[in-house]
């Protein structure tokens, strides 16, 4: 096993008024190339802190983080963030905010003519040649957070990072982008970790499912993988009793052992 | 970045860039609303059609004709100030004839607007060439800006005429000394509104940037710029409006050409019409001036909802 990402003795403590806050203690994590990993958990327990951790956006209080052979030092174009609210920059069309990602990463290879082609390509892949011209606000939030991915697609990041990416979204939106993430993932054979606090999407698109105690001091508490084959079709495996057994380990996890205000008796 | 807080009046305007604030609301109906305002189809009735009109025409002519008629009734019966008709009179008379020169005290009223809206272009670019930067560096820097607001708190109430004897000592002649005041009273709302914009640009658009790596130069050309530019022109909105009231204070103290001073001129020949016609025009050219910047603000908004 190819330990692409490493995650060793992390932990996140903030400074607040009413003293130190611990987020984080104790996180040891690897992830291998090509992998998908879910964090999920209750609200508040510290899962975008992780990410956000790797992502570089915020320094570990203790523990190192290391992506492919190198520790993360701060935020980069190789680890994309898909944010929970699309961040769009407002006054850049669709096409220009993925160029403004494609320009940054190849620009310094490429001529212009290539770099539209990687945008338009991107663009394509979530299914929104159509919309390439439209503003942020003329488009639907659904398509908004395509955009966001399609951004961070481009990047030809080595791990792609989504934080909630779907969590702002109807019900019917969120399953036809969760397919096709599923597609996408298929085909550029991304390592993805994804925080999330739906159970089927965590069953329905990871390879493992790493599952967070309630904070504050989160930490991971168990860790399931998902031995489903894929591709995986959402219809078929309604009924897949091994889907289920996932489905029933992660929500005895979520609502029986760290049922909602309950710390972990450690 | 939540450390800065600049507690002002003007900081709380650029809440809602782009929009309209209420003491405008009025008079932007009127200038405004009927292109705005969609077609009525063919097949509505008729009376509907005029009820559609009523709002935006109907309501500022009113309002218009009432205080017209109220300022007919109080001259009727003579004393110091004409009434609508005579003012009426001299109006056609003086803008028959606007860009006339009789010596450098005896200007038409258009050469007398043209002079106050240079002093006023001189002041206010000035004041923009220095006020934009400084709040761009005031939003950034917690330290500047706990450095500089004090001070900016301290000379913002203060009156800008106040500063016109400075200005006459430092320059020795009137008209700078009226450039050096517009200056003054202009800064305060573009280095205040700047910075507030840069401290509310939000953290997601930083975090992209951050993401994506982006260059300081990137940064600013693709993401601070923008998302301040609607803050910054509410700010050049208010700074405006404050030029264009000082000015003609300004003038009436230092001389000159300017419409201030034609004011000043005309209440020592005791020609109080003519005063009137003056205040209308200030309003005009004041209304006219804010509009622009509205219209402006609204094609350079990104914030569409």
């Amino acid at each position: 096993m190819e330990k692409f990402v490493k995650i060793e003795g992390v932990g996140q403590t903030f400074d607040t008024k009413q003293g130190r806050f611990v987020a984080l203690r104790d996180i040891d994590l690897d992830i291998r190339q090509g992998e998908f990993v879910a964090l999920i958990g209750h609200s508040g327990c510290g899962k975008s802190t992780l990410l956000n951790l790797i992502a570089g956006l915020t320094r570990p209080t203790t523990g190192a983080l290391i992506c492919d052979g190198r520790e993360i030092a701060g935020p980069g174009p190789e680890r994309a963030v898909v944010f929970q609210n699309h961040s769009l920059l407002p006054w850049l069309t669709c096409h220009d905010n993925v160029y403004l990602a494609v320009e940054r990463v190849f620009g310094g290879r490429e001529g212009r003519a290539r770099l539209r082609e990687r945008t338009r390509a991107a663009l394509a892949l979530v299914g929104l040649s159509h919309a390439e011209n439209k503003l942020p606000h003329e488009i639907s939030g659904g398509m908004k957070q395509r955009v966001g991915i399609a951004r961070a697609l481009a990047m030809a990041p080595k791990v792609l990072l989504m934080d909630e990416p779907f969590g702002a979204l109807d019900a019917l939106t969120r399953a036809r982008l969760q397919d096709e993430l599923m597609k996408i993932c298929e085909v550029t054979r991304a390592t993805v970790v994804m925080v999330t606090h739906d159970v089927d999407e965590a069953v329905l698109l990871s390879d493992r499912i790493v599952m967070m105690t309630n904070g504050p001091a989160a930490t991971i508490g168990e860790a399931l993988e998902v031995k489903l084959p894929r591709p995986r079709e959402r219809l078929a495996l309604a009924h897949d009793p091994a889907y289920m057994e996932c489905r029933a380990a992660v929500l005895d996890f979520l609502y029986q052992k760290q049922a909602p205000g309950e710390k972990l008796a450690a | 970045m939540n450390a800065i807080t600049l507690t002002t009046a003007a900081a709380d305007e650029p809440a809602a860039p782009g929009r309209c604030r209420g003491a405008a609301d009025a008079v932007r109906a009127q200038a405004e609303a009927p292109p705005a305002r969609p077609r009525p189809a063919a097949r509505e009735p008729l009376a509907e059609r005029l009820g559609a009109l009523a709002l935006p025409l109907l309501a500022p002519a009113i309002g218009l004709a009432v205080l017209i008629g109220i300022w007919y009734v109080a001259t009727l019966k003579g004393g110091g100030i004409p009434g609508p008709v005579q003012t009426w009179k001299e109006a056609v008379a003086i803008f028959s004839d606007p860009f006339y020169r009789n010596g450098p005290n005896d200007q038409g009223i258009g050469w007398n607007v043209v002079a106050s809206l240079q002093r006023v272009a001189l002041g206010f670019g000035i004041a923009a060439l220095v006020g934009i930067p400084l709040g761009f560096l005031l939003g950034r820097s917690a330290f500047l800006a706990a450095m500089v607001n004090p001070i900016i708190s301290l000379l913002r109430p203060v009156s800008p005429l106040a500063w016109l004897p400075i200005g006459l000592l430092v320059f020795k002649k009137a008209d700078p000394a009226a450039t050096w005041t517009i200056f003054i009273c202009s800064i305060w709302p573009m280095i205040i509104n700047t910075a507030v914009g840069v401290q509310r640009v939000p953290q997601d658009y930083l975090n992209v940037a951050r993401v994506l790596a982006l260059s300081e130069w990137k940064v600013i050309t693709r993401i601070l710029f923008p998302a301040v530019l609607p803050y910054m022109l509410t700010g050049i909105r208010l700074s405006i409006g404050t030029a264009w009231l000082v000015i003609v204070a300004a003038e009436m103290l230092t001389g000159g050409v300017g419409i201030g001073f034609w004011v000043w001129d005309e209440w020592n020949n005791l020609k109080v019409e003519h005063i009137i016609i003056a205040i209308f025009v200030i309003g005009i050219v004041g209304l006219l001036l804010e509009q622009a910047l509205i219209l402006i603000a609204r094609r350079f908004s990104y914030d569409h909802s």
